[in-house]
């Protein structure tokens, strides 16, 4: 009972002055036999050592990233987070703060907003941003609406590689109003809206986007560029050719934590703002002429437009934005761009040294993660692994795809390699 | 005051002058990232690449534009700009419809430990079997709550449980051959996701009037109802956006469920009945839970949040996937493709588990008595302020209320004074306004939840500035309503201006 303040004699005196005889009283319009009879049947309160001794038991169940070489990528990655982050995110004014709807008593928050806005628009060099979006997953799905909205076509059309949860979130969207979509055979047509292309795709291959840019104006197309891997964009050219640009940003400043939260990103062309969805932060002035920020362009948003709606978004990733926001600027351009390049050469090494053990590598190019084919079933070899608490990579039938960042020491390259080897007939 | 008198950075730079800051006292004026001392070397020390040739196919990037700012710089940054906010820690924040409670520390603590913010949601389910088993303890924990035994908890957040329990529904309908349901029923009184969802899931929208009664009654429903050949289902917040149980909800759940339509309830005020008052019980199939709201995990200045959904017995084939399974003594997400009834996939991965973790903590340490004495306290304590201003303010619909009480503004408007004015003043006087212009019904709208976490004292403390502003009005001291806030680290903002000549980012 440790967050409740009232007393007993607080909860006489207020009834008393509300002149009501019993709680109970208060709950007059509820129907009696909505009303559980006694308790719920679950446990009754905890200390916070009962709870941390039976959560934590809970937490050392798990073999962790921290726990031994770990390979594991497929669109949420394993990086450092410097101090600094998670002591800013716990700050109470940025943790315990609401939506910035009183722009007075939250500058703090817009400030950052704007400032991540401006990130995110210069990493994926396009014009403006949007204050993040619940996921990758999600952020693709939204973009592939607003492309129909901005073309009024309806078809999406989209590589065979993207994430398979991305493509299953999609099409969950997509069918909730009856859009057509399909994966892309290089024809696009006058009921096309959309061409979605991943880079790095699922398996890690690198794209260059010149020529879907050409397929795309002949047909009257927008270009969506999707990356689960923002860091890709510190070492590879922006997607300048693209129309919006989204993904998933969680490897700067977003613990894993078993798939969220993390933080997706939107990006796009400065014509198409009105059509675009999620939260909006804004430059303007206070009654002082002083610099400020604010939410705005909001009647694009269902709390204004109610079924008129073209998005039912209602909150962003408000302290995942804050999290990139702090790393990102911890890291600066040089920063960003060194760890970029050093994930890129953990993964040349790990390459390296799984061929040196015998093993194909599938890609032609990579940034971080890549495929390698394997002889037999890859989750079996997975499962294997574990045993020697190695977290080797996604397997997909035979094929493993396994990522390498910055905490991948040679000493965890080295026994990987061994240990797959041996777990491979 | 005029902004030409101003020192200020934006005028520094129209005069050619070096950025500096102007503070006042512990109110500081902070420059943007850019515009900060520029240092030659990262904030983090990382190892020298080699430099070897590139497997990318592409040549590297070029200038991105990213500032390059020390770490003693990005720290004080970061805080000045934290001084800028209102927080849940440091001042009262009776939001309306937004549960703004104290956040416990321990649930941080608990959602970082390593075997839960380390694990990687891709991992061999044997290796994760600690993180699937919370998951699995909430689901048993919001069932049993809400009394509705079908839990996915992959929605991201409110607005995406509904998405998720609509397409639920549309997939019964479906599956179940029921073709010509194409139309759910809203108040108009609802938050305006509800409607904007049921329209992204490619239903028809029919409002229920509530204008007069603050209710839904009985007649108004069936009017909308028809025949309920066409209606899939009802969209309906209980208690409602003003504040009210829905007292006639068991008639109308009846009806509805007659008519072979489905009750989605917002749980957006579910902290009124929790631990109290099972929503299945008065009719419910559908309902998401804001663990942001009802169970404390913070809100971080919007999001993340986490809408898990809760459904009957029959909808449970629908829900969307995955959702965590409990077989021979271990726990496994659901296989892709395994429950080909469910609606699909809604979001990477399986939700915000960092969230999950944080809620079952807070679960855990009210425990069953905990959470039936949140929502007595949390509907005492909004009972207590209605009381208390009623003389002072219009109420437009007759208590008790709920968790939330409303009032107007039509007393102060006739002195010039709007709500818009009222949250202003609050403002200047350490609160946080309550919601403003919400519920759309009610003209000149003040929604107050005060929550269970906050004393009889804060209580007190507000209700006297709130009783001081009426009674300014009441002396004809209205002038400076519009000048407020004045202590603020912002005066009012240009919000026209804002959306006039949209200035979304930095540009050197």
């Amino acid at each position: 009972m440790r967050y409740l303040p009232l007393t007993a004699q607080n909860r006489k005196d207020m009834l008393q002055a509300i002149g009501a005889a019993s709680v109970d009283e208060l709950f007059k319009d509820v129907p009696k036999t909505a009303f559980m009879k006694g308790l719920a049947d679950l446990p009754m309160h905890m200390g916070e050592m009962e709870i941390e001794r039976k959560l934590g038991g809970y937490a050392n169940e798990n073999h962790h990233a921290g726990k031994g070489p770990f390979f594991l990528g497929a669109g949420c990655y394993y990086h450092h987070i410097p101090s600094t982050v998670d002591y800013i995110i716990q700050r109470s004014e940025f943790l315990t703060a609401y939506t910035p709807y009183q722009p007075e008593i939250a500058q703090g928050t817009l400030q950052y907003l704007y400032e991540f806005q401006s990130m995110i628009a210069m990493l994926t060099g396009q014009e403006v941003a949007n204050a993040s979006l619940y996921d990758g997953a999600t952020a693709m799905a939204e973009a592939a609406l607003m492309a129909m909205r901005v073309t009024k076509r309806s078809k999406v059309v989209y590589g065979s590689a993207i994430h398979p949860h991305y493509h299953e979130v999609l099409n969950s969207y997509l069918n909730n109003i009856g859009a057509e979509h399909e994966a892309h055979d290089g024809n696009l047509d006058d009921k096309t809206a959309c061409v979605i292309v991943q880079s790095p795709d699922f398996f890690g291959n690198v794209y260059s986007y010149a020529q879907w840019r050409k397929k795309c104006d002949e047909a009257g197309a927008l270009l969506v560029v999707v990356t689960n891997e923002i860091l890709s964009l510190g070492l590879l050219p922006a997607p300048v050719e693209a129309d919006i640009v989204c993904g998933e940003a969680q490897s700067i400043g977003v613990a894993m934590s078993f798939g969220g939260p993390h933080l997706g990103f939107f990006a796009c062309r400065e014509k198409f703002i009105r059509q675009m969805p999620g939260r909006l932060c804004g430059e303007t002035v206070d009654a002082d002429g002083k610099r400020g920020f604010v939410l705005t362009l909001s009647t694009r948003e269902q709390h204004i437009r109610r079924e008129k709606a073209t998005s039912n978004i209602c909150t962003n990733q408000g302290l995942c934005a804050l999290a990139f926001t702090v790393h990102l600027s911890l890291l600066g351009e040089d920063g960003f761009k060194t760890l970029a390049r050093l994930n890129h050469e953990r993964a040349c090494a790990l390459a390296d040294a799984l061929k040196a053990a015998g093993f194909t590598v599938e890609n032609e190019s990579f940034f971080n993660e890549f495929t390698i084919r394997l002889n037999g079933d890859a989750k079996a070899v997975v499962e294997a692994l574990t045993k020697q608490g190695i977290i080797a990579g996604y397997p997909v039938e035979n094929k493993l795809i396994i990522a390498a960042t910055e905490m991948s020491s040679e000493e965890d390259i080295a026994a990987f390699a061994a240990a797959l080897k041996g777990a491979t007939p | 005051m005029t902004g030409a008198a101003l020192k200020t950075p934006a005028n520094d730079a129209a005069k050619n002058e070096p950025p500096m800051d102007y503070n006042r006292g512990l109110n500081y004026d902070e420059n943007l990232l850019w515009e900060k001392t520029q240092t030659d070397h990262p904030g983090v020390d990382l190892a020298a690449p080699k430099n070897t040739p590139l497997r990318t196919g592409q040549g590297a990037r070029d200038r991105i534009g990213l500032p390059q700012v020390s770490e003693p710089d990005v720290v004080r940054h970061f805080v000045r700009l934290s001084t800028k906010n209102f927080s849940i820690d440091s001042g009262f924040f009776p939001l309306g419809s937004c549960t703004m409670k104290h956040n416990p520390r321990l649930n941080e603590r608990v959602a970082r430990y390593p075997g839960f913010a380390l694990a990687h949601p891709m991992q061999p389910a044997s290796t994760v079997q600690g993180t699937l088993k919370v998951m699995f303890e909430l689901q048993n924990w919001l069932a049993e709550l809400t009394g509705l035994p079908g839990v996915c908890l992959t929605p991201a957040a409110g607005a995406h449980g509904e998405l998720a329990g609509l397409m639920t529904i549309a997939r019964a309908h479906a599956l179940k051959g029921r073709t010509d349901k194409a139309v759910i029923l809203v108040p108009d009184s609802a938050h305006g996701t509800n409607p904007a969802t049921a329209a992204m899931c490619g239903f028809k929208i029919r409002v229920i009037p509530t204008r007069d009664t603050g209710r839904v009654t009985v007649e108004a429903f069936k009017e909308a109802l028809g025949d309920g050949a066409d209606v899939a289902g009802m969209m309906v917040t209980n208690p409602n956006t003003c504040g009210l149980f829905e007292s006639d909800i068991q008639t109308i759940s009846k009806l509805l469920h007659d008519a072979g339509g489905y009750f989605y309830c917002d749980g957006a005020n579910f902290n009124a009945l929790v631990g109290k008052i099972r929503p299945a019980d008065f009719g419910v199939d559908v309902m998401h839970i804001n663990l942001h709201k009802t169970f404390s995990t913070p809100h971080g200045g919007g999001g993340p949040g986490s809408g898990p959904i809760c459904v009957s017995e029959e909808l449970r084939p629908y829900v969307p996937n995955p959702v965590v399974l409990h077989e021979n003594g271990s726990y496994r997400l659901e296989e892709n493709g395994e429950r080909s009834s469910s609606c699909g996939r809604i979001k990477g991965f399986q939700g915000q588990f960092g969230m999950h973790i944080r809620a079952l903590t807070y679960m855990m340490s009210h425990g069953a008595d905990g959470l039936r004495q949140v929502s007595e306290d949390a509907v005492l304590n909004a009972n207590y302020v209605l009381s208390q201003l009623e003389q002072d303010y219009n109420v437009p619909l007759a208590g008790p209320c709920m968790h939330e009480c409303l009032l107007t503004d039509k007393v102060q408007k006739e002195a010039g004074v709007t709500t818009l004015d009222i949250a202003k003043a609050l403002i200047e006087h350490g609160f946080h306004p309550m919601t403003v212009y919400f519920p759309l019904v009610v003209q000149g709208a003040m929604l107050i939840e005060p929550t269970e976490t906050e004393s009889k004292d804060t209580l007190d403390r507000f209700i006297r500035v709130m009783k001081d502003i009426a009674a300014d009005v009441r002396n004809g001291d209205v002038d400076k309503f519009h000048t407020y806030p004045q202590s603020a680290p912002a005066r009012r903002l240009d919000e026209v201006r804002a959306a006039r000549e949209p200035k979304l980012r930095w540009k050197n």
